[in-house]
């Protein structure tokens, strides 16, 4: 079915910059080629981005929102705060939001400086709202105009106060950057202080977990929950810092008593375990990719309890095999259910997906569609703008999903470049697209199925989901066919 | 009216041009009667929370038009919110007849650090090119921020050289949103830069009415019918072209005094379309007003009487009928200046006593410099006095404080966030998003029914508030909710 477009036409745009289509269906599973006619449209040598998936440093500031009863206090223009409210939706928890105090820069400051606005602004923060941790953010105005904000926070800090500062300027970073930033402020100028008071590493049972990006990642929430529930039946104890499951800063503080760190990420938030690592010699284990399904769920647990018996955790009791095949027979039951309506089912169902996400995602998915659902990964595009240096780790991480096929990988944070590559893409059968809300117009022309699973995400609420462990690999499949059943009306 | 300079590249913001102010607390008599003494003094808060940005506001009134892409030249976050609007595009493009409707183009510059020191000059120029190859767009708008702004690039030079090479206009609009505490400067802002680079000379008259406005319902329809014109709706979906001939219309209306004064008085001034200055038509005095106004400025009062006469016959009956089922009820309102008065009159002519308002700002005078304008001089006029106005910029501490307070039977809200206080306070909380809803004598009839159905069906907002957090100190609620208003802290 071939809409029609009300002005001027999309058409005509992929026609423009990609001539034939033919180009491509010669040219299937083929990456770091010359050759490949999607690298001529995502190559961007200006750095501008098309629908934007991630926001900037100042975005960070969800990652404090996400601790329980702490305050971001803004350093900042007017409406930074609103932008990233906008971006991410539904997202003010305690203090975040409307509420987030903020000094609101105006010619005034941009003019004179803004650390006594600061000043007053955070005396006020400690009259009018109940928290306990604060963290002043900064943003473009204030760095360009070189505001000294760490004199302002350290006087509070001499008066005993829990407040924190990080620089956030939007220009410097985006906010999967920040997170660790922000996380690193908070252990270097606050869990620190109490780490005189205890051993590092004295409670071999305990770990910190670095996985999912508060709000970036809008299944964080569960996902939290739902590795803190796995590690917990390898025998560990969990400190998830963000969301219901945390302690709040009384969890942040034993920190330094943790026995080692666990990061899942292909590459943010390992600035934190490095930190960590240094400041109180905890090892880190990472995992590059989000455990979904049985089979990399299975990986991760058994990837973590080796590393849990090097380190003398104290898990030996736990019968890893054991574990994971009381898992295991759970979620196979479901597959074993379902499979005769993936095999049969008469009307039509996905057979390939292009998925656009972050490193994590992408590679996480894309197992996962592979080898427990039978939805063949084609193009997948990262947009989450990784570092060049960890662009090879995750393309071997995906390659070794398969021995049998080839996964062709981009990176761009250009995601306008990225739809404009799935436009000019034709492959056989009912295809889906896995990404944000900006996608859903892309699959609606090309009449794919869609499945909103990233930032921004105005067409799908999601609460406590998780997509990460055996439920969350069955919760997927359940997103999936649900959207595609829909489709029948 | 003053002179509406197209020369200049910039439109002063509201507090230099309108003497805007964003503080100030008392009744509406006593605001007014300081506004005409000119005495009205703007009063500073020194504690504040997260403001609007002007840069937001400016791309509201341009993300919305057919056949335009959007350039933001600053860092990622801030057009992070713009995809509000590409969900907006889509969703109501029926009500102004797009079956069809097509994707936002939305872009960022994408500013870094390396960019605040050597400038963005040439990535903005590098932007407009592709974003003109990619998209084929018939109109670039180019909206500044904080750090584009301080940094100094010359976007008007780049926008005109670009304009030259393209043939196609690229519009700089200035929007930075440090320049104003008054987040509707980014409204004047968009529409200088349309009135100055797309409006052209007419061609001829064509019976059009220009109705400046956001995406609401269209009421206007069934009126012009009957006085023989069409609406021209400005700016959502509006195209390049009907912006540009907006100067053949025959008058401009606006759905609010704020949004639309200056777009209206550029096109008089400089196109001779002559702007309906009537207060917007919400309540029975002001719609009888409005309507009049313009049969007269259409030159034909007898059709205006017509529609006046059959108008009241079919709704006042109604109206009368939820006068005395909402008999007794009080309610507190808050939202922007002109909308807010608007609401103020719909209660009033309701029968429903306003216990008190927040408005976002007081522009003193308006762009037409014409009382007959001032939606709140008519309210006052029309239905008296209302006690506890305060002029707040969305600071919601103060507003928690004073709901606390007050305890209204309803609080009806028109922007974001503001609702949530009402309900966790257990009191029943309407928004109406479409700002058309309560426009006319049907209008009464719909926020009347609204209303009531919001006041009857509170077990919602009665259980939230018996489980909802407040993150607001006892110190803070038990305080005069204007505490902070002025140097007294």
């Amino acid at each position: 079915m071939s809409k029609k477009k009300d002005s001027f036409a999309d058409e005509g745009l992929a026609g423009a910059i990609f001539t034939t289509e033919t180009q491509v269906l010669a040219h299937t599973n083929v990456q770091h080629d010359g050759d490949d006619p999607l690298n001529d449209i995502l190559s961007s040598p200006v750095g501008f981005i098309e629908q934007e998936r991630y926001t900037c440093a100042i975005g960070a500031l969800q990652s404090v929102v996400a601790i329980p009863k702490a305050v971001p206090i803004l350093h900042s223009g007017p409406g930074c705060g609103t932008m990233i409210q906008g971006f991410f939706e539904r997202s003010t928890g305690y203090a975040g939001g409307s509420t987030s105090p903020c000094t609101n820069f105006s010619e005034t400051e941009v003019v004179f400086g803004g650390t006594e606005r600061l000043r007053k602004i955070i005396e006020g923060t400690y009259k009018v709202l109940n928290t306990d941790l604060q963290v002043v953010l900064t943003g473009c105005t204030a760095d360009i105009v070189g505001d000294d904000t760490a004199q302002v926070v350290n006087d509070f800090k001499r008066d005993g106060r829990p407040i924190v500062q990080v620089d956030t300027a939007g220009f410097k970073h985006n906010n999967l950057v920040a997170h660790s930033d922000v996380v690193n402020a908070i252990i270097d100028q606050y869990v620190h202080k109490f780490a005189a008071n205890v051993t590092p590493r004295s409670d071999k049972r305990l770990v910190n977990l670095f996985a999912s990006i508060p709000y970036q990642d809008p299944f964080w929430k569960g996902n939290l929950r739902e590795y803190k529930r796995l590690l917990e039946a390898l025998g560990l104890q969990v400190n998830v810092l963000f969301g219901p499951e945390s302690g709040g800063v009384s969890e942040w503080q034993t920190i330094p008593r943790a026995n080692f760190n666990i990061l899942v990420s292909p590459w943010y938030g390992l600035p934190i375990v490095q930190n960590l690592a240094e400041k109180y010699g905890q090892p880190f284990v990472c995992f590059g990719h989000l455990p979904i399904g049985a089979g990399e769920t299975g990986r991760f647990l058994e990837t973590v309890a080796a590393f849990a018996r090097e380190n003398n955790a104290g898990t030996n009791r736990c019968d890893i095999k054991a574990l994971i095949a009381k898992e295991e027979q759970a979620y196979y039951e479901e597959i074993d259910n379902l499979a005769t309506f993936l095999l049969e089912f008469r009307y039509g169902l996905p057979n390939h997906v292009h998925i656009l996400h972050d490193g994590g995602y992408v590679v996480g998915l894309a197992r996962f569609l592979l080898h427990e659902v039978g939805i063949v990964p084609k193009e997948q595009f990262v947009v989450d703008n990784t570092p060049a240096e960890f662009q090879d780790a995750i393309r071997a991480d995906l390659a070794a999903a398969s021995d049998k096929r080839v996964i062709p990988l981009y990176f761009t944070a250009d995601a306008g470049a990225a739809q404009h590559a799935i436009r000019a893409l034709k492959h056989r059968g009912r295809g889906l697209i896995i990404g944000s809300g900006w996608d859903k117009e892309l699959a609606c022309e090309k009449n794919y199925d869609f499945l909103s699973a990233s930032a921004p995400s105005p067409y799908r609420l999601v609460l406590t989901t998780n997509y990460v462990g055996y439920s969350g690999g069955l919760r997927v499949i359940e997103d999936i066919y649900s959207a595609v059943l829909a489709t029948y009306a | 009216m003053p002179e509406v300079n197209l020369h200049a590249s910039a439109v002063a913001v509201r507090e230099i041009r309108l003497n805007t102010i964003t503080g100030f607390t008392g009744k509406a008599t006593e605001l007014l009667a300081q506004q005409r003494c000119g005495g009205l003094v703007d009063q500073p808060r020194s504690f504040t929370q997260c403001l609007g940005c002007s840069t937001s506001n400016a791309a509201c009134m341009v993300t919305l038009v057919q056949d335009g892409v959007v350039i933001s030249h600053g860092p990622v976050g801030c057009s992070s919110c713009l995809h509000e609007f590409a969900f907006t595009y889509r969703v109501n493009a029926p009500l102004r007849g797009i079956s069809h409707a097509s994707q936002r183009h939305i872009y960022s510059t994408n500013l870094s650090e390396e960019d605040t020191v050597f400038g963005g000059n040439q990535k903005l120029a590098d932007t407009i090119r592709a974003v003109a190859s990619r998209d084929d767009p018939r109109v670039i708008f180019i909206i500044t921020t904080c750090a584009s702004g301080i940094i100094g690039d010359d976007v008007e030079g780049i926008a005109d050289q670009a304009e030259e090479e393209l043939g196609i206009p690229v519009v700089a609009i200035f929007c930075e949103g440090f320049r104003s505490k008054v987040w509707t400067s980014g409204f004047d802002a968009g529409y200088h830069g349309i009135a100055r680079k797309l409006v052209r000379p007419p061609r001829q008259k064509r019976p059009i009415i220009n109705v400046i406005n956001f995406w609401g319902s269209d009421i206007f329809s069934r009126w012009f019918k009957r006085f023989d014109v069409t609406p021209n709706f400005i700016t959502p979906y509006a195209t390049a072209e009907s912006l540009s001939y907006s100067s053949e219309a025959l008058a401009s209306v606006q759905a609010c005094t704020t949004l639309g004064s200056y777009l209206s008085g550029a096109l008089e001034q400089h196109y001779g379309v002559p702007a309906l200055r009537a207060a917007p038509p919400y309540g029975v005095a002001a719609t009888d007003r409005w309507l009049r106004a313009l049969g007269a400025l259409l030159g034909k009062p007898e059709v205006a009487e017509a529609i006046i006469a059959d108008d009241h016959e079919q709704f006042l009956p109604q109206v009368h009928e939820l006068r005395a089922r909402l008999k007794g009820r009080s309610a507190y309102v808050t939202a922007g200046a002109g909308h807010g008065h608007s609401l103020l009159a719909v209660l009033a002519e309701l029968g429903i006593r306003a216990q008190g308002a927040s408005l976002f700002h007081h522009d003193p005078v308006n762009d037409f410099d014409n009382e007959d304008a001032d939606a709140l001089v008519a309210m006052v006029h029309d239905y008296g006095d209302v006690p506890n106005l305060s002029i707040c910029n969305k600071q919601e501490f103060e507003l928690v404080n004073v709901l606390n307070r007050i305890r209204p039977d309803i609080l009806l809200a028109r922007h974001g966030g503001m609702t949530l206080w009402g309900a966790k306070l257990g009191i029943p909380s309407l928004l109406i998003g479409d700002e058309h809803f309560g426009m006319g004598y049907e209008g009464l009839v719909n926020y009347g029914e609204a209303i009531l159905e919001s006041v009857e069906n509170d077990e919602f907002v009665k259980n939230l508030s018996r489980h909802s957090v407040n993150p607001y100190s006892k110190w803070w609620l038990e305080q005069p909710p204007y505490a902070f208003l002025g140097d007294d802290t």
